[in-house]
């Protein structure tokens, strides 16, 4: 009892050569298909390179482009060849020229002698697939396809939309169901000339020679009708992007290949040397086989369909650049943001760095400088500070910043003297937590030693800008995690609004903060917005401070800075 | 003029090149390529005197037309590489770079060109990405002379990796990418000046395709549709960019009495101040060059489905 191979050829014949010899050499059948596109005297020279071995047939040739009629025929006509003149085949293999045997003939023979009733063929109904290209599935079998796919795509898609319109469908003959599967299969003798010798299988290829991508569909439903035991899968290795088009191996496969259970691979780049000179070399050293490990190979070519469709979160590249919504992450990783915190509070940076581990940059969009921590002037990436460079594209400087320093926790500072044109890109994304204090620019205003008519300017056009930001995060599409106080109910409470910041950051272990951040001193602050809204220019951000007395919690914080962990 | 065209065979890669006093770089230039499966090199050169151009005549692979004309007036070189592409470059894979590009692809250390090329045509894809990368030395520019048949990333082995910003460009379709050193060190306070860093240097040519400015841009514009819009990412390369070697001093002080570069040589003039002001490209936060899959890494260049 033997394997017969049916080989479908069409380019790289000298490696079909090889591949049809080392068959041969093993004592298997073989009979190969050409394809009609072959100039005649390079097939013919094809076949003389062949002759020399008589278990090589060829058998008649049809064109077969891809998704049509013409490669059933093929199998169909080498099938029918490979049964009536090689009497001991038990099991017909299809493979292809670009098909590569992985492991011993002999191995491949044991297995299916161990089997002899077993038809390994991949079928399984319509609405239980989702490898379908183009939505076509069950409509593969209920509309009519007389334009081709490749060359008249336009054509093609007007004319199924037409049908669907119209509410056209063909008849699928004698009540058969459909089933699909790759389309590389091994059926026995006894399934595939049942299938082959079916009085009714005019019927069956009159209907199956309209059908889209026959070749994935005839035998796999055919073989339903009369196998008593199929095995649905394919011998045969092979692996789809996400465009149904099968992937390459190339040499550097070679150890990945070596631990695949299939025991044949499609399909192969005709220049791999190294693959076919150590998978049909018949010295046990070159096929030393190793422990069968194909997770490893799916899991390789499903990251690839799922690089090629999601891509890396937060990456902009050059042949990657997603429209608004369709970035998978606008961002790479979750950051902090904090306005009016550092304002508010002595040496906040130092005091966040110390509580969370995280990085913590001043204010990365400040007017003169990108302030990264530690005074840097570069940064990872070689990202500089300098403000031109950033302004000319804000958004990238942030998808940058987060980029290079993926793995890390981002802190950094944020408010109204800063650029403005990041805050609605911050607010759209699902990273970012927004923490605001609004009012707060204030302070240093209250700190500063400049005249009274330049404050009262810079306050109202701080105000002015500080509300639009405020606006933007509460509108109905922000979707990053946007906390907001005024001055005067953070300073109320400080501790426990920090807390919920820091667990969210939640780098260190959930304890309570050991240690409090110093407020500034507040002295004096309610008169001196008293005085603003004496001047005209009603400050109305930081919440209701009352003139005198002076906020009691400022004085507090001040004599006791720190707290005592319970 | 040495015209080797009658031996090139319809599936050959081709390299198109112009190039003028760069006799340094040819020879590693030439072997890179060759060894990464190039069959055939067609170089314009406009009026070199450094021998450079009997070097390109000796060669058994090499096409070489000659000009003295402008370049400017050329289109910096882009009428040239037009005219050769279209003569000799339809319906080859054609890859159009500069003396001081290295192209590198995904798996680039394990496979020939020609399985990339194999695989975009399987695929259906016409025009390939690559990004210029600049590459610079630790220390001052002119530190390290580079001789002849050496490879330029052993001394400028450093980059940028993460100071890139991308705007699209509505008339071509393509990106706009600009940032690295160049941008970093010689145009901090107008970045919109800094040069174009997006590029499509391979492509599968027709005689109706036509590069627009260098090769940032072709015609038809979906040709320029090499990324990937729905958060996918789709197979790019990148173009090591040597320019930074010890003969740039030289070169940018020759380019600016020639006036001959793009935006009236406004990138040599800038240079020609920072290099005299600080002649270090490199940072603290500089990365050194070691493979593609670093780059990959790095999301400077995608291997997109290709597996």
């Amino acid at each position: 009892m033997s394997v017969g191979i049916v080989m479908l050829v069409h380019t790289a014949l000298d490696r079909a050569e090889l591949v049809a010899r080392h068959w041969a050499r093993a004592g298997c059948p073989v009979v190969i298909h050409v394809d009609k596109v072959v100039p005649r005297a390079t097939y013919e020279a094809f076949v003389q390179s062949l002759s020399d071995l008589p278990g090589v047939l060829f058998s008649r040739r049809h064109r077969c482009e891809w998704g049509t009629w013409g490669l059933v025929a093929a199998s169909q006509d080498a099938s029918e060849l490979m049964l009536a003149r090689f009497e001991e085949v038990r099991h017909v293999y299809l493979a292809s020229g670009s098909c590569l045997p992985l492991r011993p003939v002999e191995e491949l023979v044991d297995y299916l002698a161990e089997r002899p009733r077993t038809d390994f063929i991949e079928s399984a109904t319509t609405a239980d697939v989702p490898w379908t290209v183009g939505g076509l599935d069950h409509e593969r079998f209920t509309l009519y396809f007389p334009f081709s796919w490749r060359k008249n795509r336009y054509l093609f898609d007007w004319f199924v939309e037409f049908q669907r319109a119209m509410s056209l469908h063909r008849r699928i003959p004698n009540g058969i169901v459909p089933h699909m599967g790759s389309q590389w299969w091994c059926l026995t003798r006894q399934t595939l000339s049942a299938v082959l010798e079916d009085p009714e299988r005019p019927k069956y290829d009159g209907y199956f020679r309209r059908v889209w991508i026959p070749d994935e569909s005839y035998f796999q439903t055919l073989a339903r009708l009369y196998s008593t035991n199929i095995e649905s899968r394919s011998l045969t290795l092979s692996k789809f992007d996400f465009q149904g088009k099968p992937h390459i191996f190339y040499d550097d496969h070679l150890q990945l290949l070596r631990r695949s259970d299939c025991f044949v691979a499609r399909k192969i780049w005709p220049h791999a040397d190294r693959l076919y000179e150590a998978f049909l070399t018949d010295t046990d050293t070159a096929m030393s086989r190793q422990e069968p490990n194909p997770g490893k190979i799916d899991r390789i070519f499903a990251k690839a369909v799922d690089r090629r469709t999601r891509g890396r979160p937060g990456l902009y590249m050059q042949s990657r650049f997603p429209n608004p919504g369709w970035e998978n992450g606008v961002t790479a990783g979750k950051y902090s943001v904090f306005q009016g915190f550092s304002e508010l509070f002595q040496d906040f940076e130092g005091w966040l760095g110390r509580a969370t581990s995280a990085q913590v940059h001043g204010h990365i969009y400040g007017p003169d400088k990108a302030e990264f921590a530690g005074g840097q002037t570069v940064i990872n990436g070689a990202l500089s500070n300098n403000a031109k460079l950033r302004d000319s594209n804000p958004k990238a400087f942030l998808t940058n910043l987060l980029w290079n320093t993926r793995g890390e926790r981002l802190c950094f500072q944020y408010g109204p003297r800063d650029n403005p044109g990041i805050n609605w890109h911050m607010a759209r994304d699902p990273n970012a937590q927004i923490s605001v204090i609004s009012g707060a620019w204030a302070v240093p205003l209250f700190q500063s030693n400049s005249n009274f008519a330049e404050i009262r300017a810079a306050a109202a056009i701080l105000q002015k800008i500080e509300n639009a930001m405020l606006d933007e995060l509460r509108s109905p599409d922000v979707k990053a995690r946007v906390r907001m106080w005024t001055m005067a109910e953070f300073i109320e409470a400080p501790m426990e609004p920090l807390q919920v910041i820091i667990d969210e950051i939640g780098q260190k272990s959930m304890r309570r903060l050991a240690e409090a951040p110093r407020l500034e001193d507040l002295t004096g602050f309610g008169q001196f917005l008293q005085n603003l809204k004496n001047q005209g220019m009603h400050p109305y951000l930081m919440g209701d401070f009352p003139v005198d007395p002076i906020p009691h919690n400022a004085r507090t914080t001040r004599r006791k800075p720190y707290l005592v962990r319970k | 003029m040495a015209n080797r065209v009658a031996d090139i065979h319809p599936t050959d890669l081709l390299v198109f090149c112009t190039q003028r006093n760069e006799g340094v770089r040819l020879p590693y230039f030439l072997k890179y390529y060759r060894d990464m499966g190039v069959n055939h090199f067609f170089f314009v050169d406009n009026d070199s005197n450094d021998g450079s151009l009997d070097y390109l005549e000796k060669q058994p692979d090499v096409s070489v037309w000659t000009t003295r004309a402008s370049y400017k007036r050329a289109r910096f070189g882009v009428d040239w590489m037009n005219w050769l592409l279209m003569r000799y470059g339809h319906g080859h894979w054609c890859l159009t770079v500069d003396p001081d590009e290295h192209f590198l692809y995904p798996f680039c250390d394990t496979r020939p060109l020609r399985a990339l090329t194999d695989w975009l045509d399987a695929s259906s894809i016409k025009s390939f990405s690559a990004m210029l990368l600049d590459m610079y030395p630790k220390g001052r520019i002119d530190q390290q002379p580079y001789t002849p048949g050496q490879n330029p990333m052993e001394i400028a082995s450093w980059f940028d990796a993460g100071n890139y910003t991308i705007q699209k460009n509505p008339k071509f379709g393509n990106l706009w990418i600009q940032g690295g050193p160049r941008a970093r060190v010689f145009f901090p306070d107008t970045p919109d000046m800094a040069p174009a860093l997006n590029k499509v240097p391979l492509v599968r040519w027709d005689r109706r395709y036509a590069y627009v400015s260098s090769t940032h841009n072709l015609l038809p514009r979906g040709l320029n549709q090499v990324y990937d819009e729905w958060g996918g990412e789709k197979a790019s390369g990148i173009l090591l960019h040597t320019k930074f070697l010890h003969t740039f001093t030289e070169k940018a002080a020759e380019e600016l009495t020639r006036k001959q570069h793009y935006g009236a040589s406004r990138e040599y003039l800038a240079y020609a101040e920072g290099i005299r002001d600080n002649p270090e490209l490199w940072c603290k936060w500089s990365e050194k060059y070691i493979n593609w899959r670093q780059l990959e890494i790095l999301g400077l260049m995608s291997k997109g489905n290709w597996a």
